[in-house]
């Protein structure tokens, strides 16, 4: 190892969000390293976006998300699983009823 | 998600069974039901240890896969040429960033990885130790490299580990295009004038080889495969994988106008297959031991483009202090 020099941990992690076209929503397309946002916006547009697959990018500190834990069995997910009554197939309409 | 590589234990009420049988029989379940393990979910050391290993070898393989045909970009013979060969050569420094933030979602840091491919401790493919002697090589590496790493990759799309695999998913779009536009340049080459079509053989009968390498050593001696194939991080054999290639490179080395260099090289009717000839392990195993014709070239000329850089990293992190942002 030589004397210390500023890579990429040096330079915090962004997390990537896309928006495709108009009318969709920013998605995430991943994340990368960079010294400030401007930069994280630059890299983001030569990294995830070489192929006009973006019409506007966020960048977001790695850092400033907040995850639940992925443990899919985690009780932070119980509530939900036990209510089919909150989708429309969960409801019995008679043959030949329309526009239901 | 991708900073936190390690797992929470399970904050619900205490199960009957041991904690850690407990874990490793999710993971197992995950694994046995083709559902994804991603980062912050328990997982084997050695699971983890060997994507370390996979995918920092596979990041490393696609920047120092940029030297090769970087080599060629000032002396493209068109303006058409050379914006396609840096289209692509950008594309694999695309790849290889891709690689590496999925790396360090299993708790290691790029600088790390980076570290290690300069010291020669973490190996990239062997294909990129073998020269570009001509611009015919930019259509054989298009063709038949990239060719053999898509063959590699799209089962890699489904890989257990859930940012390896969508990783490739985006590799293999942009992996289309790098194909097809080695094949086009040899079937213009192949068409033109005898001397270039002689180039294009050329490059062929040298590269050839060294792509059926890039799947690996015969099954019998591949040490991490059945492992690999258990935890479903690999899908196909390496032999399955390079007869796969084999049957598909055959009809479109015809339709090329070129031969294959290969003289055992025919159809098995009763495999519905091609036969080949033996490969020059030995060949494979000399390069690996960084006895290639240019793996001392590559790995110094990645260490220098990488201290070469250290002041414009230094000096966008001064920056980013000075304007009081980016310390996230």
């Amino acid at each position: 190892m030589s004397e210390p020099t500023a890579g990429s941990e040096a330079w915090p992690l962004w997390e990537v969000f896309v928006r495709g076209r108009r009318g969709l929503s920013h998605t995430h397309a991943g994340s990368l390293h960079a010294p400030d946002a401007h930069m994280a916006l630059r890299n983001a547009r030569d990294l995830y976006t070489r192929r006009a697959e973006g019409v506007s990018i966020w960048v977001v500190p790695s850092a400033a998300v907040t995850a639940s834990s992925p443990d899919e069995k985690d009780p932070f997910f119980d509530p939900a699983a036990d209510k089919p009554y909150r989708h429309p197939t969960f409801y019995e309409i008679p043959e030949g009823v329309k526009h239901l | 998600m991708t900073t936190t590589a390690q797992p929470a234990a399970s904050a619900g009420p205490a199960t009957p069974e041991d904690p850690a049988e407990a874990l490793q029989a999710a993971f197992d379940a995950a694994v046995a039901t083709d559902s994804r393990i991603e980062p912050r979910d328990w997982m084997p050391d050695a699971y983890r240890s060997t994507l370390v290993r996979q995918m920092a070898q596979h990041a490393h393989s696609e920047i120092i896969g940029m030297q090769p045909e970087a080599n060629w970009i000032t002396r493209a013979p068109s303006l058409r040429r050379k914006a396609i060969l840096m289209a692509k050569v950008q594309d694999e420094a695309g790849h290889g960033l891709y690689l590496y933030s999925a790396t360090e979602t299993l708790g290691v840091s790029r600088d790390d990885l980076l570290d290690k491919l300069h010291a020669g401790r973490q190996r990239y493919s062997s294909i990129f130790n073998y020269p570009t002697l001509t611009w015919a090589d930019v259509g054989a590496i298009g063709w038949l490299v990239d060719g053999a790493a898509i063959t590699n990759q799209v089962p890699l799309c489904r890989c257990s580990y859930g940012p390896y695999a969508s990783a490739m998913v985006r590799i293999c779009k942009e992996e289309s295009f790098h194909q097809r536009q080695g094949y086009e340049l040899l079937l213009a080459l192949s068409r033109g004038t005898p001397a270039q079509h002689a180039m294009a053989q050329d490059a062929v009968n040298r590269w050839w080889w060294p792509s059926l390498m890039m799947f690996g050593p015969p099954d019998d001696e591949s040490s991490h495969s059945a492992q690999s194939m258990a935890w479903k991080i690999k899908r196909h054999s390496n032999d399955e994988l390079r007869r796969r290639f084999v049957d598909i490179c055959v009809p479109q080395a015809e339709a090329l106008g070129l031969t294959l260099p290969d003289p055992d090289l025919r159809w098995n009717e009763s495999r519905g297959s091609y036969d080949h000839g033996p490969v020059d392990w030995t060949e494979f195993q000399e390069v690996l031991r960084g006895n290639g014709p240019c793996n001392e070239q590559r790995l110094t000329r990645r260490r220098t483009a990488h201290e070469n850089g250290a002041w414009v990293r230094e000096a966008a992190v001064a920056y980013a202090a000075k304007h009081g942002e980016g310390r996230a």
